[in-house]
């Protein structure tokens, strides 16, 4: 019985939590606003989650195209194809790396942020006081956030896959001495805007979406005690890190798969 | 004060975002003949198609001038047929004109090589759904493994 019982309760709390998450991004997505009154709040956010992570995703595209040029190059020389470091490159960056790498730090730089402000706003009673004076603080807090995420994240992901095809030009063309004109020419030849450049794009968008809302939700969610938004900060980065990588192979064999 | 800052900063985010998205537009992504531009369609009917692909080059003296845009075979028969989107600006090849698939370096990818043939008063100008006549199909390599052993036996 207490078998049963204890599964029992585990379905209800994961259901219930699963509406609750459902319910605060129905809110946060059709929620009326003002558009004058919510539009610095959403640029607020932007700041917050898409410029202050642009450091760490560019740096990190660099670095990912450095050494995708260098590993590709060892393999390739061997077939006298080297050549084909260019598309290699650019196909693995804009199809796969960019969006998934960048949906990973993002989780790590700005997710865990989010869940602990909300979280803390929570354990403060910030929240509470919003309600007080009928602010809802779906609309004033989680929307802006929501938004900026999914706004911001399609857009890292383009700058580090940009950065990253750079890193490789760096190091295949200039350190390696990987023709300049085949490098850039083969590459053009083998990437296609709609194929490679947009689906890219539309994994990146499905990831901000998941990632962000998985944070908001956490923090949301969170028992409002310094142990319960330690818990949610890590729930957060796990959860959303999963959900990434698991979606990437859902995607990819949807795009690509065929 | 603050609320400039991040103004101008969200802005300087987004110019940044647009200039990575020409940037792959531009220099990343295929451009020039991708099918996005006005063409028109000429068939091929080989016997082999080899390695060729949907979206292969068409190229005349190393120019690229079109694409394979589909590759089906014959509902009578079964003869693979190649249908090319060659770009409108070169609409003048005459009916003597050949195909032949051909392969770029000695492992790299199959590529259609369009030769123009003569020009006389007999001779018609292929128009939008017309066929090349003269085809040559790809080398298969066990193919001609197979015939090189073969005149090797005869000769003894």
């Amino acid at each position: 019985m207490r078998v049963f019982q204890s599964l029992g309760r585990n379905t209800i709390d994961r259901t219930a939590s699963m509406g609750r998450a459902a319910m605060m991004l129905s809110g946060a997505i059709f929620g009326r606003f003002n558009p004058i009154r919510a539009f610095p709040l959403f640029l607020k956010q932007v700041y917050v989650v898409g410029v202050l992570s642009l450091i760490i995703i560019l740096v990190s595209g660099l670095f990912i195209g450095m050494v995708l040029a260098l590993q590709g190059y060892t393999v390739l020389i061997d077939y006298g194809a080297e050549e084909s470091l260019g598309p290699m490159v650019s196909l693995a960056l804009l199809r796969e790396l960019g969006p998934v790498v960048t949906a990973l730090l993002f989780a790590g730089r700005a997710g865990s942020a989010l869940t602990a402000e909300i979280g803390l706003m929570k354990a403060t009673e910030q929240l509470t006081s919003l309600e007080m004076m009928a602010v809802d603080p779906i609309k004033r807090v989680v929307a802006p956030r929501f938004w900026a995420g999914v706004f911001s994240m399609p857009i890292l992901a383009l700058l580090f896959s940009s950065v990253g095809i750079l890193g490789g030009h760096i190091v295949g063309v200039e350190w390696l001495g990987v023709d300049h004109g085949s490098f850039w020419s083969i590459m053009q030849a083998n990437v296609d805007f709609t194929k490679d450049i947009l689906n890219g794009v539309i994994k990146s968008v499905v990831f901000a979406f998941v990632v962000t809302w998985i944070a908001l939700y956490r923090g949301y969610d969170a028992i409002p005690t310094s142990e319960g938004i330690s818990q949610a900060t890590t729930r957060t980065v796990v959860q959303s890190s999963l959900a990434v990588l698991g979606l990437d192979f859902v995607l990819t064999a949807l795009m690509f798969g065929a | 004060m603050t609320s400039r800052k991040v103004e101008i900063l969200v802005g300087f985010f987004v110019a940044l975002g647009i200039a990575a998205v020409l940037f792959l537009a531009l220099n990343v992504a295929s451009q020039g003949v991708t099918g996005s531009g006005e063409t028109y369609q000429l068939k091929a009917k080989f016997s082999n198609i080899g390695g060729l692909k949907v979206r292969s080059a068409v190229k005349v003296g190393g120019v690229v001038v079109g694409r394979v845009e589909s590759i089906e075979l014959d509902p009578v028969d079964y003869a693979p047929v190649a249908t090319l989107a060659i770009d409108a600006k070169y609409d003048n090849f005459p009916d003597t004109s050949s195909v032949a698939i051909l392969t770029s370096g000695l492992l790299g990818e199959q590529y259609l090589g369009l030769v123009p043939g003569f020009i006389d008063e007999t001779v018609e100008i292929l128009k939008d759904g017309d066929y090349i006549e003269d085809t040559k199909s790809a080398l298969v390599l066990e193919e001609l493994i197979g015939q090189f052993l073969f005149n090797q036996g005869s000769d003894d």
